[in-house]
Formats: structure tokens, C-alpha cells, sequence
């Protein structure tokens, strides 16, 4: 598998110009000319200061495979948490504290790095399990509730409902 | 319609008081610095998301601007609750374990080990 290449530098200046004007939109919700006017020009100097880590791919990124993976990975993420949720107010209320926390590893299949961010910041919303460090390909994860200790057994357990998806948009 | 929007957003406004009162409870009763970043991590970030969302429902001029916050706190909730986690265990905060699982600290022992071969090469250098 490969990973797709940088898009040219106007192109990711664009793109970030882009968004950022489109989250304006969405946060005053008004078109009125001054307002349109002034949302421009702050994107724009927002974009000028970080557009160069801001995005990688630029428009490319964009495409409808990508946004229908997308909104299946929204989905299942937002059951994930819920179902997280109530896994740790069961244990919060339960008078014993029935838990055996620990910080255990996995190696990951990813190799981009806004892959690996998600993939992090999704691993820390749900089940029990956050990320404490990335390095490289290897995750560490403290669990609220270890079952399992081998690497690809806590793959199989943490990681794999995520990366599933997550190889079909990034790769 | 506008009735079911109404009831909708005061649901979810007690789904998320709800949370934000375990995630409360949890950070009170749980062990150590990391088990209690769960608490505050999960349910904190779901129970300010459904709150923030309630509202929006309540009054429909919001629902986009609310949608935004909901959208940055999925975003930066992690990543500082990740930040607050590796900072301290780099200050040697020790987790509290009941079965002893712990594949941070043995990375850490082996880049301590090189960095200490590093500073030892680099000082033989210098002689």
C-alpha cells in the first residue's frame, strides 16, 4: 500500500482557505456582506500562518468514496462511544470498582500520520482505553479493565473495529 | 415540530447533565491520575456534547454553531487529555496497577538506556 503524495503548496493553501472559511459560515450562520467580507480575510490570514500543517493531501482527499467511508466511520465511532460510556458508568457506580487498569501495546497498520491521529483520538474516546503515547507504529494504551496482554490480541480488541475503516480511507 | 425539537433538546440536556455527573463521581472514586483521565475523558466529552447539542435543539438559530463546538470538542478533548497522560508519566507519576501491566515503562527503560549511551559516546568524543 501506498501513501498518496503532498499536494503542491497553492493548492494546500487553498484548501485550508477553504475550510476555514466554510467553518466562519458555519459559526455566524449570516451572509451579510461585511460579515462574508471579514470571514474572508480571517481565514485567509489563518490559512497563510497554517497551511503547512494543516493539510496534506489538499482537494484530493475529497472524494466520494472517501466521504461515504467517512460517515460510516462517524457512525460506528459515535455507538462505540456511547457504548464506552455506559461501560465506564457501570463501573463508576458499581460500589467494589470493579477495574485492573494497566498500559499495554499494539502495533499499528497505518502509516499516515492523519490516520494514526484519528485512530489515537478515537482509541481515547471509547472502551476504557486511552492513548498515552505514539511512537512510530506502536500505540501505548492505558486500560481501565485489562483482559489481555498480547500485543495482537489487544489489536484485535482496540484497534481493529477502527483501522478497518480506516485503511479503506486512507490508503 | 417545533414541540419535538423542544422535548429533544431537554433530553438531551439531562443525558448530558447525567454524564457530566458520572464523569464527576468517577474522578472522585477511581484510583490514580490515569485511570481518572477515563472519567474525565469519556464521559465528560460525551456529556458536554449531548449538553451543548440540547441546547442547540432548544433554540434552532444555534444548531450550526453548536454543531461546531460539538465537532472542536471531539477534536481537542483527547489530545489534551492524551497530553495531560504522557506529561505525567514522564514526571514519574506511576500508574496504579493491581496486575503490575505496564509495556510503557519498558520503552521508556530502553530510550533512557540510549540516550544515556548517546551522552556517553558524545563525552568520550570530547575527551
Amino acid at each position: 500500500m501506498q501513501t498518496k503524495s503532498l499536494a503542491s503548496k497553492p493548492v494546500r493553501f487553498l484548501y485550508s482557505w477553504f475550510l476555514f472559511f466554510i467553518v466562519w459560515l458555519a459559526f455566524t450562520t449570516s451572509f451579510q456582506l461585511p460579515e462574508v467580507l471579514t470571514g474572508l480575510a480571517v481565514s485567509l490570514i489563518l490559512a497563510a500562518i497554517s497551511y503547512e500543517t494543516f493539510t496534506g493531501w489538499g482537494f484530493k482527499g475529497i472524494k466520494l468514496r472517501n466521504m461515504w467511508w467517512s460517515m460510516v466511520y462517524i457512525l460506528n465511532f459515535i455507538w462505540l462511544m456511547v457504548k464506552a460510556n455506559l461501560n465506564v458508568a457501570r463501573i463508576v457506580l458499581t460500589p467494589s470498582l470493579p477495574i485492573n487498569p494497566g498500559i499495554v501495546e499494539f502495533e499499528t497498520k497505518l502509516t499516515n500520520v492523519y490516520a494514526k491521529m484519528v485512530l489515537a483520538n478515537s482509541i481515547t474516546l471509547t472502551p476504557g482505553t486511552f492513548t498515552v503515547d505514539v511512537v512510530d507504529n506502536k500505540f501505548y494504551i492505558h486500560w481501565l479493565d485489562v483482559t489481555v496482554t498480547d500485543p495482537h490480541e489487544v489489536y484485535k480488541e482496540i484497534a481493529e473495529p477502527f483501522e478497518r475503516i480506516l485503511l479503506k480511507i486512507f490508503n | 415540530m417545533e414541540q419535538v425539537l423542544t422535548y429533544l433538546g431537554y433530553i438531551l440536556i439531562v443525558i448530558g447533565a447525567i454524564f457530566l455527573f458520572l464523569g464527576g463521581l468517577g474522578i472522585v472514586r477511581l484510583p490514580d491520575i490515569y485511570s481518572r483521565l477515563q472519567a474525565g475523558t469519556k464521559a465528560s466529552t460525551l456529556g458536554a456534547m449531548s449538553l451543548i447539542l440540547g441546547v442547540g435543539f432548544l433554540n434552532p438559530a444555534w444548531l450550526v454553531k453548536s454543531l461546531v463546538i460539538v465537532i472542536f470538542i471531539a477534536l481537542s478533548n483527547p489530545i489534551s487529555s492524551h497530553a495531560l497522560a504522557r506529561g505525567s508519566y514522564r514526571h514519574n507519576i506511576k500508574p496504579w496497577s493491581k496486575e503490575d501491566i505496564d509495556a510503557y515503562r519498558q520503552y521508556l527503560k530502553e530510550e533512557g538506556q540510549k540516550e544515556r549511551e548517546e551522552e556517553a559516546k558524545q563525552t568520550e568524543n570530547k575527551d
